[in-house]
């Protein structure tokens, strides 16, 4: 049952949902931090619109810097401006910034302990037609692995607002997982968003399983409960928003009471949210646990929901992983 | 600045093999490190922090002191020297060099130690964490000045070449990169490994204000560095021509020098030719 106290969008679980990318949801709160905060900068490496800073840099074109095609320059000026006590904002696609920059962030943003704020944008197949080039599947592996990081999945474009926003109150570098294409709009703008606090959005009455998901698997995980609850299969949907630091304590708590678990993401299995789903429960309450992710492999040119069909993202691929758990329950 | 006498010229000289002592005895101790490029810019590192720099070695976050960023993090053994030598830590400390729980890492880490004002040493990120610098003291109106070391094996980064094209076109003249010009790297000469030259050619190319200087004469480095605040509509790079491990015979222009630090025997020979100017006089 979906979870009244996230006073989550009614027309989602009416299935006409409002829909937007949370690449729009990271412009919005970019100008509402440029008012707020006087030391907050952007800087893009021409992508100026596609990675929604183009509202920033015509309303404070003196805090805006384009610095061409070069995403190592990008993050290590943005690291100095840093220093200083400015508060960047990075903008490129992700598979170049964290994928080309990555030494760069682990340097001079992460070991240099400052708040360099990094948006990766096209993460994902929802990048599309765009193909593998593109559709950055290994992002949240790259960025967690980093000490002094915290690393955001929004899974709508209102929580990658909120999720952008609270970036720059938060110490050291912070990554911000955004994604071309329109995505249902689930959250509200009076749900919760607390940096490292899951959120529980669907509990049924006698759960089986628990299902953590993240970024735009979140929309898919939601309709799969409601399915499997119709076919008698009560179920918990957790929005693991903040991949690091991880809410250990709600991931344990939902291991003991369902006794297995799903994990559903738009990435890699290795490294990303099911990684640390499994890190978090073998130390501490190990449970069955099924994957829902790219297994291993690359991406190609599509449409959004043909790739996830095809890549085993979709509805019926997560109601068949928690078929396949609930069994190995011992 | 203050004007250049010849006594504080002389000074200037004297503090420079202090710091080439300073090097060989805390690489002797550390046991690893790299000898011949630290040696080879202390003359321009005595002439920055004993003329060059508005800064304050008891206060080293002062606002408004002058930012360096050591782009070449490996050649920080001259830096720590340097710094201890300025007051803004122990001497004794530089024998803690790369050991563990010291504050002398490495490579320079921001805040590990006074003076230090970025994590650096993956090449090619230092001119770039500079712009940012220089970016910042523009925005808030300030008229302090960021230098930038570099070597000149870091230019065959593409990072390099990304924040050159940057600070052109923004015309940045707050800032100013001072680059080893030795002609070594890890694996030998430069020209042979990958050429750099024609170097004045290339920044000039980028927009860049070009002046080449021999980085053992401290007169016409300060010179240099007085013309690059006179130029206000470009960034000045200041092409230092010096000889890697110079003061210490042995290491002068020899890539095997690049990386290695010296045994005892071989320090205390160093330390013996420093201390004598190069034999020329008869030490201690």
């Amino acid at each position: 049952m979906n979870n009244e106290e996230m006073k989550l969008n009614s027309k989602f679980f009416s299935h006409a949902p409002d829909e937007a990318p949370t690449r729009d949801g990271f412009g919005d709160a970019l100008v509402e931090l440029g008012k707020e905060n006087e030391r907050v900068v952007a800087l893009t490496a021409d992508l100026k619109e596609s990675t929604r800073v183009e509202a920033f840099s015509k309303q404070f074109p003196e805090r805006f810097f384009e610095v061409g095609v070069a995403e190592q320059n990008l993050v290590t000026i943005a690291a100095g401006l840093a220093v200083m006590g400015k508060v960047p904002f990075i903008t490129s696609y992700a598979t170049f910034s964290p994928g080309r920059n990555w030494e760069q962030i682990r340097t001079t943003v992460c070991y240099n302990d400052v708040n360099v704020n990094i948006a990766g944008h096209h993460a994902g197949l929802m990048t599309g037609p765009d193909g593998a080039t593109h559709q950055a599947l290994e992002d949240i592996a790259l960025m967690r692995t980093l000490p002094n990081m915290t690393v955001f999945v929004p899974c709508d474009k209102e929580e990658a607002r909120k999720a952008t926003k609270a970036m720059t109150h938060i110490k050291g570098g912070g990554y911000i997982r955004l994604s071309r294409d329109v995505s249902p709009i689930i959250t509200t703008k009076e749900t919760p968003f607390i940096p490292g606090k899951a959120n529980v959005l669907w509990e049924s009455k006698r759960p089986k399983v628990t299902i953590f998901a993240c970024g735009t698997m979140v929309s898919r995980a939601l309709y799969a409960a409601e399915e499997l609850e119709k076919e008698g299969i009560g179920s918990i949907v957790i929005n693991i928003h903040t991949i690091k630091p991880i809410d250990s304590k709600t991931i344990i708590a939902y291991a003991k009471k369902t006794k297995c678990v799903v994990t559903a993401e738009e990435h890699q299995i290795a490294g990303g949210l099911g990684s640390v789903v499994a890190e978090v429960l073998a130390m501490n309450f190990p449970v069955p646990q099924e994957f829902v992710g790219v297994k291993d492999t690359f991406g190609e040119s599509g449409t959004p929901n043909e790739l996830f069909e095809k890549y085993g993202l979709g509805i019926k691929d997560i109601k068949e992983a928690v078929k396949n758990v609930v069994v190995r329950i011992k | 600045m203050e004007r250049l006498t010849e006594k504080k010229l002389a000074h200037l000289y004297t503090n420079a093999n202090r710091i080439r002592e300073l090097i060989i005895e805390s690489l002797l101790h550390a046991g690893s490190g790299h000898s011949a490029g630290p040696l080879g810019m202390a003359d321009i590192f005595s002439a920055l922090y004993f003329h060059i720099l508005t800064h304050n070695p008891k206060d080293a976050l002062w606002d408004e002191r002058d930012r360096v960023v050591l782009s070449n993090g490996h050649i920080c053994p001259v830096q720590y020297a340097t710094l201890a030598l300025a007051g803004y830590f122990p001497i004794k400390e530089l024998l803690t060099l790369r050991k563990i729980d010291s504050r002398l890492q490495g490579h320079p880490h921001r805040n590990s130690i006074p003076g230090i004002e970025t994590t650096s040493g993956p090449l090619g990120s230092g001119l770039s964490q500079s712009i940012g610098m220089a970016l910042a003291l523009s925005l808030d109106k300030k008229r302090n000045r960021v230098y930038c070391m570099m070597s000149d094996g870091e230019h065959q980064e593409g990072n390099t070449w990304e924040a050159v094209m940057f600070a052109g076109k923004k015309k940045l003249s707050n800032l100013t990169a001072i680059i080893d010009r030795n002609n070594i790297q890890i694996d030998g000469f430069t020209e042979d490994t990958m050429p750099l030259e024609p170097f004045r050619k290339k920044y000039e190319a980028f927009g860049w204000n070009v002046i080449d200087v021999d980085g053992h004469n401290i007169e016409e480095f300060i010179y240099s560095v007085l013309e690059a605040q006179a130029v206000y509509e470009k960034p000045t790079a200041i092409l230092a021509h010096t000889i890697p491990g110079k003061g210490v015979t042995f290491m002068e222009r020899n890539y095997l020098w690049h990386g290695k630090s010296p045994n005892k025997e071989e320090a205390e020979r160093a330390i013996k030719e420093i201390r004598s100017l190069g034999n020329k006089i008869s030490h201690e």
